[in-house]
């Protein structure tokens, strides 16, 4: 059954602003150690905002580009372990253009959920 | 701990002593550094202390090849008497004393906090000196004298490559970006130096503190180790440090070529581009790496930390970093 508005990505954009814009500013001048630690906590409340948003569909073009440059199918996790292992063999290297294509498309992804401001 | 604190500063300095201001110091997760002041015989003294809390998870990498404080105290000695911009060593702490594996050196001035130090009006200065200043000192540090330091791991590039492998495999989420530039680092390692030198070991902004003028003293000798002296250039390059300055590899700070000339004209030996570039790489490798294992703290119950497990997550800065220094290295 689908939940009622916020969406699960609202909310936690909700929970972020108001640690990062009301709650810290007062942790800043009580306790600046705890201010900190807030900082963290709403980068990380922004981090799983965009994970909800983003990650689902991520994950599938991942799988997809996986099964197509593996040539085999499997779970995400069943595809990642066979390219690490090959590429800990040296079966594969940098200079696979179909290898490379595949990591750089998905570290793009994975940097827009982690930090996006990232360069 | 403060009377025990008294007790052993007084036998140091060979006068009663008080403790002022004994304050617990942001940063050092793993280990414990406090500041305060001690008054023995009317004067003042700057003081910090490097304690080991009890008890750590055995499975921590960190912790493995960390050096224990005794052994710490032994390479700042060396390093300080060799005339490296380092804080003096006083005197080391006894079992007797019941604060464990600890040890008290002199504070010196100036701050840690890259965000400061790049970005506030009064180390504007300081800010153009400062790469050519870590040129110099580290050229300083991998001149000590061998004969002077304590017994220490020699770890070359092939040590490093399988210690990384084998956090991988502890760890046991596949990681192909990690598992590609190990494999890129492993067939071109450069061969081991006939004579391995005293590396700092983590040689990077946030390491050290500076004042108006510039680097006041290199903190932090708790990975020392005897290896090639590209590995602490290499880390200090590593894009992390930069801290936002992405334009100033070296540590936020300036160019590779300026941290190099001025290593080589305070007597470092000529650096080699290509296996400076070598170290980067792994520099970025191993950063990466110790972000899964900061995370890999938290979750394995060693320590309960929302930072440590936040950390595991800018991993992927260093896969995005990586990606890019493979493709201009070609």
């Amino acid at each position: 059954m689908a939940q009622d508005r916020p969406t699960a990505s609202e909310l936690l954009s909700a929970i972020a602003d108001f640690l990062r814009d009301e709650a810290t500013p007062v942790l800043d001048r009580a306790e600046p150690g705890l201010g900190f630690q807030m900082r963290v906590a709403a980068n990380a409340l922004a981090i799983l905002e965009r994970e909800v948003r983003l990650g689902p569909a991520a994950d599938a073009r991942e799988r997809e580009r996986l099964v197509h440059l593996l040539g085999r199918s499997g779970t995400l996790d069943e595809l990642n372990r066979e390219l690490a292992r090959q590429l800990r063999a040296g079966e594969r290297d940098e200079k696979d253009e179909a290898l490379m294509a595949h990591l750089e498309a998905t570290i793009a992804d994975k940097i827009a959920i982690a930090n996006p401001k990232w360069r | 701990m403060r009377e025990a604190l008294a007790a052993a500063v007084s036998r140091h300095f060979r006068a009663a002593a008080t403790i002022e201001d004994l304050s617990r110091q942001s940063g050092g997760a793993s280990r414990q550094t406090w500041s305060f002041d001690a008054v023995a015989d009317g004067r003042h003294h700057a003081l910090i202390l490097r304690r080991d809390p009890p008890a750590k998870a055995k499975t921590d990498r960190e912790q493995s090849v960390a050096i224990d404080r005794a052994i710490e105290f032994r390479v700042l000695r060396a390093a300080y008497d060799a005339g490296v911009r380092a804080p003096e060593p006083l005197f080391e702490l006894g079992a007797a004393d019941g604060l464990g594996d600890a040890y008290v050196m002199r504070r010196v001035d100036g701050t840690a906090i890259a965000r400061k130090l790049l970005r506030d009006a009064p180390y504007a200065e300081a800010r153009s000196r400062i790469a050519g200043q870590l040129g110099a000192i580290a050229a300083a540090i991998h001149a000590t004298d061998p004969a002077t330091l304590p017994p220490l791991q020699r770890r070359e590039a092939a040590d490093h490559i399988a210690g990384l492998r084998r956090s991988l495999d502890q760890l046991g989420h596949p990681q192909p970006v990690f598992e590609l530039a190990l494999t890129w680092l492993d067939r071109r390692k450069p061969p081991p130096l006939d004579t391995p030198v005293l590396v700092h070991g983590d040689y990077r902004t946030g390491n050290y503190l500076a004042d108006a003028s510039g680097v006041t003293a290199i903190l932090d000798w708790e990975l020392a180790h005897l290896g090639d002296p590209l590995e602490d250039l290499g880390w200090l390059c590593v894009k992390s440090w930069r801290f936002g300055a992405i334009d100033k590899p070296a540590g936020g700070f300036g160019s590779r070529e300026e941290l190099w000339a001025a290593y080589e004209r305070a007597g470092g030996r000529k650096v080699d581009p290509g296996r400076a570039h070598w170290w980067e790489v792994f520099g970025t490798v191993h950063w990466g790496i110790i972000c899964l294992n900061q995370a890999w703290k938290h979750l394995s119950g060693s320590i309960k930390s929302m930072e440590h497990a936040a950390i595991g997550r800018r991993a992927v800065e260093t896969e995005v970093d990586l990606l890019q220094l493979l493709k201009s290295a070609g």
